[in-house]
């Protein structure tokens, strides 16, 4: 899985039958550090509630289309959470 | 998954019988500014997507996942026809305004 920052939306209304009424919005992955890394990617909402400047973790892949209900869709891509609070144990990092 | 804008079709009449009735569309990836990035992609259409048209497409095996393309030899799928994308609040692109059309 990856962290991820909301930064924009997709409308598409001819799309695959199984994404009617799923958001597809579009996510800049990040480091846990915060900082940007690698190209923004369009992902399904499985949280429904994420929205601009969230920060959210996702998952690639087949399993990104699990988390939809109908997860038999071509997705490769979906937000499982939005997160409030990443704690990260410096002591842990080798020097 | 990624955007890209189709530009062009693959005929084949020599090719495995496991590819029967599949679409084949040419795409060119192009990043959120529409800048086009990377090698054309060569994707299977279950949405009817045409000449021109800005698509969202599925890779890897999520591309199985549809019915013209379930347990067939295809990495790549378009499953959406791009009607508008925004960033940061911005629309970047809408299919009949044209790009960068800011509406009211």
């Amino acid at each position: 899985m990856q962290f991820g920052k909301v930064i924009g939306t997709v409308v598409a209304t001819q799309k695959h039958e199984a994404l009617q009424g799923v958001k597809l919005l579009i996510v800049q992955p990040l480091l846990p550090s915060g900082e940007a890394k690698g190209r923004p990617m369009v992902v399904v909402d499985g949280t429904r509630q994420a929205g601009p400047g969230e920060i959210v973790f996702m998952i690639g892949g087949r399993e990104g289309a699990l988390v939809l209900d109908k997860w038999f869709t071509p997705v490769d891509q979906g937000i499982v959470g939005i997160i409030e609070d990443i704690y990260v144990a410096t002591e842990a990092i080798p020097k | 998954m990624q955007i890209g804008q189709v530009v062009g079709t693959v005929v084949a009449t020599h090719r495995t019988s496991k590819f029967e009735g599949l679409t084949l569309r040419l795409l060119q990836p192009v990043d959120i500014d529409l800048v086009p990035y990377g090698a054309h992609i060569l994707a299977a259409d279950v949405v009817g997507s045409g000449e021109g048209e800005y698509v969202l497409y599925a890779a890897g095996s999520s591309a199985r996942q549809t019915e013209q393309t379930d347990k067939r030899p295809v990495d790549a799928v378009i499953m959406a026809i791009i009607d508008r994308w925004d960033v940061g609040g911005e629309v970047r692109f809408h299919k009949f305004l044209g790009t960068g059309a800011n509406e009211g």
